[in-house]
């Protein structure tokens, strides 16, 4: 006979309309048998009592819908962030307000170090925040002089080095005409450098590599932590580049009896053609488990928005700034799209700016007239700038969105102000306009670049409040209800998972985030701060604080 | 150093074409062709001697190797390949801008720009830089290139190439523009490792309206003032290569692409001589004579 496991809870919050609370969830074999008071579920015969969870509520387990699991990998680095970050351990890393307090973190990981010769490596660092003043490779001698040390920007668009990794590189010597490489007055490179062609040689000498990001098994473990101490069961790994070894690394990990999470790899569509990309993917598909699901494929159409890469329509960026680059043609996106359609494979679509948005919805409707293909689902991911227009054709053509809800908090000001200028800052990452306008819409973190964490992002989107503490963008504020489906079912919906997880019913994935408090008896602004105490995932109980 | 040309233009402009009638001309040249992806790049099958994941070997000793999203990787490979490389072509994709690949190998001290050469469609060109999304991006190519090669001009009116002619040189009023169809030029055009050897086949310098020829220094020259003028538009050439003797006696190496020269020092033993490729119309060995 097969063990049956009640759960009792102070509140179990379903998000399924026909039982919206209950007190008790029965759990077999993985999945949830029933949801009710303790009487309805005896119907389901023999089963354990568990009371552990008396005094907490459940919610279904949150579904990040973008994210990297390079995060994991990250925390092996230093934390030069601005903003308070908890790591995989629990540890919470305070945040640095100064050049000197990022200078002092990196002294004090540099004195541990055994090997003198060992790059040292931080990441997250943000001069908009530190009066953007500039890094120079000056200030990081003061570290070390001896070894290489080199300090990724949160954006991950810029890396900043001492002047022995330049050294390394061979690049301390002047006449050096590279825009991504801005001089000193003595000609010779500051340090800083922007973009992966000045980033990739130097990069490697200071410990980060292109291959940084397929995370290797220790960062996908050190992920998974941070999913159990963000209520998270479900989550995406958005452009991996799922070679051999990488998918047999993460199918290894995440096999593992008590890894937490179910990830959700998709691959991404670089260095090879649209039709040997969903050929790989369909042999990945075969591979796929439950807790690694294989077979969907991330497209990228243009760069960022901060880093002015970004694809914009007229009248352009706001500060002057020349239009951004494609990474993908139309035609091969175009191609991919027809490709993946008649193979049944899910593509995702990375759009920035609205120039680029508006390529993708011009690219995807021919697609889609040729290769009819009812609940394709394809989706937008971060699509911030995207006006009711636009939205409005995705809903046309039955697309979804993600929405990157964390963005308008850390980097608002920025695009307010330089960037995009006040009126499309107040439009950025629109969850009002496509809920209203019927987009199947998800919220996300795309963790690293942001902290993983569904109840910040539901905070973000709920608040629409800039670092700064600015409001921005009232017209496109959500409710609490809606940031929480969006977390959930809107996540799971957008991955073809609505089925399996994002809301607790018979027969879904017993994955449940464990919290101390109701987020829906909170009031809006205070939605960041629930504490969580951990997960279910599968049946299997994981708490944060043993970890 | 190794030379490294830059071949760019937007999808469907010929680039493919143009790396497989190089690879077939090599002639003895030890050509590394990187790719952004193979599927794109359709070898001619029999030229293929061997192929493993991310490597072509192709007959007489050239490889093509797809670099995915990693040129600087790509590149650090082609450095170290054993016995070591004439020449290096990158075919960049239909969306890349050239000149942000040329300005990236300054940080790799192995390697050395031979320029930017971009196709450009005689049939389409105008219509693509006039597109809503590519547009500005297929400009920025032609506005990148020091050498734009005008592909299948077969297929269109004199009116037409004239029209489009013109139109590339107010985009880019020093470039120099060589016509032809399916990709088919003298393969000096686009490497200059080609230039000074001896010549088995490929395209007819006639067919293309090119000439070549060969300048010998009478005595010392001024090599930064040559190559300027080598350089200059009225000169009529596309490239130039070779060795003089400065007024002090030392060496130099003068190297012309389209409207760019560099010089740089020599070894002793290099014989003076400087081999010039420009349009027949245009260049007068009379005129260029007077240089030396």
């Amino acid at each position: 006979m097969t063990k049956t496991t009640v759960f009792s809870a102070k509140k179990i919050v379903t998000m399924n309309p026909n039982r919206p609370e209950a007190s008790h969830v029965a759990v077999r074999e993985g999945r949830i048998l029933g949801v009710g008071d303790l009487s309805e579920l005896e119907v389901w015969g023999e089963y354990t009592l568990d009371e552990r969870f008396a005094g907490k509520v459940l919610m279904p387990g949150f579904v990040e819908g973008h994210a990297h699991t390079m995060e994991g990998t990250l925390w092996r680095y230093v934390y030069c962030g601005f903003f308070d970050r908890m790591d995989p351990n629990g540890k919470s890393w305070d945040g640095l307000k100064s050049i000197e307090a990022v200078l002092e973190r990196l002294s004090e990981a540099e004195s541990k170090m055994d090997d003198p010769d060992a790059p040292l490596s931080g990441w997250s660092l943000d001069p908009i925040y530190l009066d953007n003043k500039r890094v120079t490779r000056q200030d990081l001698d003061k570290v070390s002089s001896t070894r290489p040390i080199g300090v990724l920007h949160a954006s991950g668009h810029i890396l900043n080095v001492n002047t022995k990794a330049l050294e390394l590189a061979g690049l301390m010597k002047t006449g050096i005409n590279h825009p991504g490489m801005p001089l000193g007055a003595d000609g010779i490179p500051t340090g800083e450098l922007y973009g992966p062609d000045t980033m990739t040689p130097v990069g490697v000498h200071v410990g980060f590599n292109r291959s940084l990001t397929d995370s290797d098994e220790q960062g996908l473990r050190d992920f998974g932590k941070l999913c159990v101490r963000t209520g998270v069961t479900t989550i995406t790994d958005l452009a991996a580049r799922l070679e051999d070894d990488g998918v047999e690394a993460m199918l290894r990990v995440t096999g593992e009896p008590l890894y937490p999470a179910r990830v959700v790899p998709l691959k991404f569509f670089m260095g090879a053609t649209a039709q040997e990309t969903v050929d790989r993917v369909l042999e990945l598909k075969e591979k796929a488990t439950d807790m690694c699901r294989l077979g969907r494929i991330k497209a990228v159409a243009d760069g960022s928005i901060q880093g002015f890469s970004a694809r914009m329509r007229w009248p352009g960026y706001h500060n002057g700034a020349p239009n951004g680059l494609w990474y993908t043609a139309p035609e091969q996106l175009a191609e991919l799209y027809r490709a993946a359609l008649k193979a049944d494979i899910q593509v995702h679509t990375h759009t920035n700016g609205d120039e680029a948005t508006e390529m993708v919805l011009d690219t995807l409707g021919p697609a889609l007239k040729d290769v009819p293909h009812p609940d394709h689902r394809f989706t937008l991911q971060h699509c911030q700038l995207a006006d009711g227009a636009q939205f409005r054709r995705m809903k046309a053509l039955d697309m979804c969105v993600n929405l990157f809800a964390n963005h308008h908090f850390y980097w608002g000001d920025e695009h307010y102000r330089l960037t995009v200028g006040p009126e499309r800052a107040l439009r950025m990452n629109a969850c009002r306009t496509a809920l209203d306008t019927g987009v199947p819409m998800a919220i996300h973190s795309d963790a690293p670049v942001t902290p993983l964490g569904p109840l910040f992002t539901a905070w973000a989107a709920v608040n629409r409040i800039t670092a700064s503490g600015r409001t921005q963008g009232e017209g496109e504020k959500i409710a609490v209800s809606e940031a929480l489906r969006a977390i959930t079912l809107g996540a799971a919906y957008t991955l073809h998972m609505d089925d399996e997880v994002g809301s607790i019913e018979v027969g879904k994935k017993a994955d449940f985030a464990v919290l101390e408090d109701d987020p829906r008896e909170m009031s809006g602004d205070a939605l960041k701060d629930a504490v969580v105490w951990g997960t279910v995932q599968g049946g299997r109980v994981f708490a944060a604080a043993d970890l | 150093m190794i030379p490294v040309t830059v071949v760019g233009g937007y999808l469907g402009a010929g680039k493919t074409t143009l790396v497989n009638h190089l690879l077939r001309n090599a002639n003895g040249l030890r050509l590394a062709v990187l790719v952004n992806e193979f599927g794109e790049l359709a070898i001619d099958e029999d030229l293929i001697e061997a192929q493993d994941e991310d490597v072509i070997s192709i007959a007489g000793g050239c490889v093509c190797c797809s670099f995915g999203s990693d040129l600087t990787a790509a590149l650090g490979d082609m450095a170290a390949m054993d016995p070591p490389l004439d020449h290096v072509l990158i075919e960049s994709s239909g969306v890349a801008i050239p000149s942000s690949i040329v300005n990236s190998l300054v940080f790799m001290p192995a390697f050395r720009s031979d320029g930017i050469v971009i196709l450009a469609d005689a049939e389409t060109v105008q219509k693509s830089a006039r597109d809503k999304y590519m547009g500005d991006t297929v400009t920025r190519q032609i506005t990148d290139a020091d050498i734009i090669l005008l592909n299948k001009v077969d297929l269109v009116s004199k009116v037409t190439l004239d029209a489009t002619r013109a139109w590339l040189q107010v985009q880019n009023r020093a470039v120099r523009i060589v016509e032809c169809t399916q990709s088919t030029v003298p393969p000096e055009t686009v490497l200059d490792s080609f230039i000074g050897r001896v010549r088995t086949g490929g395209a007819h310098l006639e067919a293309a309206h090119l000439d070549m020829l060969t300048l010998m220094p009478t005595g010392a020259v001024d090599a930064d003032d040559l190559a300027a003028a080598l350089a200059d538009e009225g000169a009529g050439l596309v490239r130039a290569k070779g060795f003089v003797t400065r007024g002090d006696g030392r060496k130099a190496l003068i190297q012309v692409v389209g409207r760019r020269f560099e010089v740089t020092d020599a070894s002793d033993d290099k014989a003076d001589g400087v081999v010039c490729l420009g349009f027949r119309d245009v260049m007068s060995k009379a005129a260029l004579e007077v240089l030396v």
